[in-house]
């Protein structure tokens, strides 16, 4: 019994790694059909409704953010203070540059914010490879290794993700004078990749004992073939989850922390500095405000609806 | 029970002093002098800079400076803010209450409404109200709180003039109700979806067949057997996200001008006051570790199969 009882306390561990409802065993795949969990997977996404208009949604952010030019003409850096102080949008001149009106410097809010998807596709994108890299290191060290290792590592896990994120991020960025996008991207990689790592160390666990790594380890294969070529590929499925759902809360916090004024600063177009820009005139002039808000959330929206069909196919606990 | 929350407890000693330590180091690397902003734009004597910055023993080594920092904490002393010459603790006593009583207003709000809505929909997975509170948590997920707030503020107060722009009395909780919605939104999505998928899980459970077949009332069997099952992955999410909430007052208390903790922390980022930074930021991470001892303490309650040694 004490053996049990050793055991379970482990699960809370277990469960508070993966809080957003994934299973470690998502690696193991049931292939009735003798199909691999990928592309089985696959097959699930091209059926999801969801999943078709965030994959649209979002390649078409990717275009913005490749070639903004392909979408408007204006610059987001002319400043027309004499004619165009705060003018209302036009809501029927599509892709003009006056549609969504102009802001307090005189310059197109339509152009701003098309110009601004760069910056967050950038970020969103960048801090999510950056972590799932880091994460997927330190949980696979940790969770194959055990012992000292793990103890050290699992601490250290520990010690970052006391830090609140946004708290830790603030105190970091005020650092740096000068903020462009990769700063910003270290700083936020800097304290996110413990989810990652946790769920990487969890997935680890379970099947550096599986039959297949203990076949290879008897074969003789080295550590690192054992760590990148068993075990990598079936611990990937439950961190792909985690990474893809975290993407858009990166575009979210790296909107806010530009909000604050503490992420992304002029000259960079950012839609958070846009945002923050805009208060002043939330009474007379809503829409410089509400026009870059609008494009964070959509943003946002689109990855999340993304994750969340990447997650329902790939967790087979959700079918 | 007792062996295990004490060693727990002591498992958080390293975890705060590595937590407070990158804290420190953070703002000891800082660029911006805070003496030197003292003096102003007038000019002013290098040797009277040297001498201030000595008595505060700025002028001494990172280890030393932490060293210090720590000895004064272990004895209630949170130091003093350079300029103002007030005591942190002054400061944690005014902005603190502030924001614990906004984060519990926030807290209870997304605990009730959110486990609330995740029962409804959970129920009856896959119908259209199931439907709709995915869509509705997902566009609330979708929305960084500065976007909900500032909403929010136009609708309600320049809009609809129901209330004023920003809070006038931290205080009062009439005037906190709006800043505290904002707050909880994002958790009470989490927390909705989270239920709803766990009950919809657990709906198809053994024990729920066995509960139904023994012939139990409904409410029993829903309010018993499905809610404690189901409860254990929302407790953990609401022990960790104690924490987030507290920091995501930065943004809330910014927008409607909450006189708490978001606004102290964010002024002595820009006055370079590292006593008072570090010193907020290990409050928080208390507050941070002890939940998640309280949670996994709860796990117990709710799931009769964890026993802690």
């Amino acid at each position: 019994m004490p053996e049990k009882t050793a055991d379970k306390v482990e699960l809370p561990e277990a469960t508070g790694a993966a809080s957003e409802a994934t299973a470690p065993e998502a690696g193991t795949p049931a292939s009735a059909k003798a199909r691999s969990l990928w592309s089985d997977a696959w097959h699930d996404l091209r059926r999801n409704p969801l999943f078709l208009i965030s994959a649209v949604l979002i390649v078409l952010l990717i275009v913005m953010a490749a070639a903004p030019s392909l979408f408007t003409s204006a610059s987001p850096r002319d400043a027309d203070l004499a004619k165009h102080y705060l003018q209302p949008p036009n809501w029927g001149h599509f892709f003009a540059p006056d549609w969504f009106g102009y802001d307090g410097q005189g310059r197109s809010i339509y152009a701003r914010v098309i110009y601004g998807a760069r910056a967050s596709i950038l970020v969103g994108v960048g801090v999510t490879l950056a972590v799932t890299v880091l994460g997927t290191l330190v949980g696979m060290v940790a969770g194959y290794f055990g012992g000292l290792v793990d103890t050290l590592l699992s601490r250290v896990t520990d010690i970052f993700m006391g830090i609140p994120y946004l708290l830790g991020a603030l105190v970091i960025l005020t650092t740096f004078a000068e903020r462009k996008v990769w700063v910003v991207i270290l700083a936020m990689a800097f304290l996110g990749w413990t989810t990652i790592a946790r769920v990487a160390r969890g997935a680890v666990v379970t099947i550096k004992q599986a039959d297949y790594v203990v076949a290879a380890k008897a074969l003789g294969a080295s550590t690192t073939r054992v760590l990148l070529r068993h075990i990598l590929p079936n611990a990937l499925a439950p961190i792909i989850v985690v990474a893809t759902i975290a993407l858009g809360g990166y575009i979210a916090a790296e909107a806010t922390l530009s909000f604050l004024g503490v992420g992304l600063a002029e000259p960079t177009v950012s839609w958070g500095v846009d945002v923050s820009a805009g208060r002043q005139q939330l009474r007379n002039a809503p829409y410089v405000l509400i026009v870059p808000s609008v494009m964070v959330s959509v943003t946002v929206l689109s990855f999340l609806m993304f994750g969340d069909a990447v997650r329902n196919a790939l967790d087979p606990k959700l079918r | 029970m007792g062996r295990y929350v004490a060693r727990r407890l002591l498992q958080m000693i390293p975890v705060f002093l590595g937590s407070t330590f990158l804290i420190f180091m953070m703002m000891y690397v800082l660029p911006g002098d805070p003496v030197r902003a003292l003096m102003g734009e007038q000019a002013y004597d290098p040797t009277v800079v040297e001498n201030i910055r000595h008595d505060l023993g700025l002028d001494r080594p990172w280890w030393w400076q932490y060293g210090h920092y720590l000895g004064g904490l272990f004895q209630g002393d949170f130091g003093t803010e350079i300029a103002s010459k007030r005591e942190v603790a002054d400061i944690i006593a005014d902005a603190f209450p502030v924001t614990i009583r906004l984060t519990l207003f926030a807290f209870v709000f997304m605990v009730v409404v959110g486990i609330g809505l995740g029962v409804v929909a959970g129920l009856r997975p896959d119908s259209v109200r199931d439907r709709g509170l995915l869509t509705l948590t997902l566009v609330l997920i979708s929305m960084p709180s500065f976007v909900l707030g500032y909403l929010m503020q136009y609708i309600f107060a320049f809009q609809l003039q129901m209330i004023t722009p920003t809070v006038q009395d931290s205080e009062s909780f009439g005037d906190l109700f709006l800043p505290a919605i904002v707050l909880g939104s994002l958790s009470l999505a989490y927390v909705a979806r989270l239920t709803r998928t766990s009950m919809a899980e657990n709906l198809r459970a053994d024990y729920m067949r066995t509960a139904v077949a023994k012939g139990l009332p409904r409410r029993r069997v829903v309010g018993v057997h499905l809610m404690r099952n189901s409860l254990i992955p929302v407790v953990t999410f609401l022990g960790t996200d104690i924490g987030n909430l507290m920091t995501g007052a930065i943004v809330t208390e910014g927008i409607f001008n909450v006189q708490g903790v978001g606004n102290a922390i964010f002024e002595a980022l820009t006055r370079r006051e590292g006593a008072t930074v570090v010193g907020i930021a290990s409050l928080i991470v208390i507050v941070y570790l002890f939940t998640s001892l309280l949670v996994d303490l709860l796990y117990a309650v709710l799931d009769p199969r964890i026993r802690y040694a």
